[in-house]
């Protein structure tokens, strides 16, 4: 081997054609990075996904397939037993993970295009419209989300629609308040009033000026209420007014199975499967949360 | 003292305002109600004249903004109207007044909630001074992570996790709370101990974490900076120092848990089966009673904004800026 002198050349370095990481490197880079209770995280959200989308290859027996035996003990036939009525536990919490999450992803998707778009023209538009869409949702904002679903709820019914429109107008209001508080920053940026004098239109300002702008912020919430929106739902669900039977899903799984906790003396298993549904909800939210955390501390925290 | 006083009185003013815009909203949704209100309510079968009746006595034959301005009335009076269930249409009326229907449920939450606030206060407020006194150590990281999770759990995997270990497996505690009016106090507490655990481990977390990261906050600030420098000695700069800067903060985290108390009883509720005003309010929108949802409504979004409002009176009070004007 030869010893090669340690020499520098600034005019090297320059000259050096530096090869540009592809995004697929750059991704795994960052991959490599995450700590562990991330890695945590996205597994399990992998794992929810998967289960959701192949929903129908993995259960045993159709979502509403009712059996003789109902509350039926673990065992092969039924794996994780039988619920009230006689249908498949693990079938029902396989369908439930499409249904709530599901309807918990729409829900989101919804929210954050009603209260980013209305944030958005807020930040751009500083005069009436942005006041009075702050007081409206303010004044939205004191009452309380769940009592004021459950009131709606009560209006019009509850339909998997409804559940939808109600718990993504409510959460609007949040989103709203996140992004114009972001975007007010970016909308007095030069960029933005050379846009405006441009004679560029509303929709391509919000589109292609402030929203790459203020993405990461908006990203992260969107993890943090897609947690918020499935606890409510399951909340509601649980509470027998969201979504309804024979829709397979978590909260009102939970509720159905509950009295067999008094069980637990005789037989553990059956005490353990009204807990299973909600074990899997918190465990969603939990690793939900532990990649928006690492995200945030990524993007240089906007909160703490 | 002026300025003081004359924050207050804005924002005292504010909360009326924003409490009448809600009992608007709250009106004006039993409106909404698709369909014929009374055919919905008295059943297909109800005649024409049991219709009439029931819309007249509910006064739908007049204005939306007069019935508003009766109702507002009412209410203030302590008169909540009459419950949609024991109404039939044979014109039979065997229903309640929602006020009888709702009083002693809302004295039953009252005492929940107050049973938790004793505890969960104190114990939050501790365990979160100590986590920033202390960050960045063994005891602070426990205390973090454990807090995290159950804030992501929903209440009722809690309450059914606590009544699987205390109630089913160990006795201790009866997995249902049903009391009346006439359980003795110590009977009533021993009743209340599972809801009221679960509801204390949950807003513990969320108190305790804001707590922590409000006095975190302060004590970066460069006074404390100065007064370390000094050489004060830690409790000083605590009590001193610190401390009535954070009445402000501690008073929004207490009320702002409190007021998530008022939402989080409604699931722990329904779990425990105890007679408080969320169950209620669940049981009528199952039935979809509207003068009881409304009723119950009222309650909650009006207990929210009054904690709410208190949290800003707190802060402007012990505000050392506003109380020594220069």
């Amino acid at each position: 081997m030869s010893e090669q002198p340690v020499t520098y050349s600034a005019s090297a370095e320059v000259g050096a054609v530096r090869k540009r990481r592809s995004r697929l490197e750059r991704i795994g880079l960052l991959l490599k990075s995450a700590p562990a209770t991330a890695w945590f995280g996205m597994i399990v959200v992998f794992f929810y996904i998967c289960v959701a989308i192949f929903a129908d290859l993995l259960a045993p027996y159709g979502e509403a397939e009712i059996h003789a035996a109902a509350f039926a003990p673990w065992g092969d036939e039924f794996f994780f037993g039988t619920d009230q009525i006689g249908r498949d536990v693990l079938t029902r919490l396989i369908y439930g993970a499409r249904n709530t999450m599901g309807i918990a992803l729409a829900t989101t998707i919804l929210s954050f295009l009603i209260g980013g778009g209305l944030g958005l023209v807020a930040a751009i538009n500083r005069r009436w419209l942005d006041q009075a869409l702050s007081r409206f949702v303010d004044v939205l904002m004191a009452i309380p989300s769940l009592i004021f679903a459950l009131m709606l709820l009560s209006i019009f019914g509850s339909t998997i629609t409804s559940l939808i429109i109600i718990i993504a107008v409510l959460d609007s209001t949040r989103v709203f308040r996140l992004t114009r508080a972001v975007a007010v920053n970016v909308a007095v940026m030069d960029y933005v009033e050379a846009a405006k004098l441009r004679g560029e239109g509303l929709g391509w300002i919000m589109r292609r000026e402030i929203l790459p702008n203020i993405m990461p912020p908006l990203v992260a919430e969107f993890g943090l209420r897609f947690c918020f929106v499935f606890l409510t739902i399951a909340a509601l669900s649980f509470l027998g007014v969201g979504i309804q039977p024979p829709t397979a899903d978590w909260g009102s799984m939970v509720r159905a199975n509950a009295s067999l906790i008094q069980f637990a003396k005789y037989d553990m298993t059956a005490a353990i499967t009204p807990l299973l549904p909600a074990a899997a909800i918190a465990l969603l939210t939990v690793a939900v949360n532990f990649i928006v955390d690492w995200f945030l501390h990524k993007t240089s925290g906007l909160r703490e | 003292m002026n300025a003081v006083l004359s924050t207050i009185l804005k924002r005292l003013g504010m909360g009326v305002a924003t409490l009448f815009i809600v009992s608007a909203i709250i009106f004006s949704s039993i409106s909404m109600l698709p369909g014929d209100f009374g055919e919905t309510v008295l059943g297909q079968a109800a005649t024409k004249e049991t219709v009439t009746a029931f819309r007249k006595e509910l006064g739908l034959d007049k204005p939306a903004p007069v019935r508003y301005f009766e109702w507002v009335g009412s209410v203030l009076q302590g008169d909540l109207g009459t419950s949609f269930s024991g109404r039939n249409a044979s014109g039979q009326d065997r229903s309640r007044q929602v006020s009888d229907l709702v009083m002693p449920r809302l004295w039953n939450t009252l005492f929940l909630a107050g049973v938790t606030a004793v505890i969960a206060v104190p114990l939050a407020l501790f365990l979160g001074l100590t986590a920033a006194l202390y960050r960045n150590t063994a005891y602070d990281r426990i205390v973090n992570a454990t807090t995290l999770t159950t804030i992501s759990t929903p209440e009722f995997f809690v309450a059914y996790i606590l009544i699987l270990f205390l109630a089913s497996l160990w006795p201790v505690f009866p997995s249902l709370a049903n009391i009346d009016a006439s359980t003795a106090l110590g009977e009533r507490l021993y009743r209340v101990a599972l809801p009221s655990l679960t509801l204390t481990l949950v807003i513990v977390a969320h108190m305790m974490r804001m707590t922590r990261a409000a006095i975190i906050n302060l004590l970066a600030s460069p006074y404390i900076e100065m007064a370390r420098l000094k050489g004060a000695s830690r409790s000083q700069i605590i009590l001193k120092h610190a401390l009535p800067n954070a009445w402000a903060p501690i008073a929004t985290v207490i009320a702002f848990n409190l007021a998530y108390l008022v939402v989080g009883v409604v699931v722990v509720e329904v779990v425990f089966v105890y007679p408080g005003i969320g169950q209620l309010m669940v049981d009528a929108v199952t039935s979809r009673d509207i003068p009881v949802v409304q009723a119950c409504a009222l309650i909650f979004a009006a207990t929210y904004i009054l904690l709410n409002l208190t949290a800003d009176i707190i802060g402007i009070v012990t505000n050392p800026r506003l109380l020594h004007p220069r």
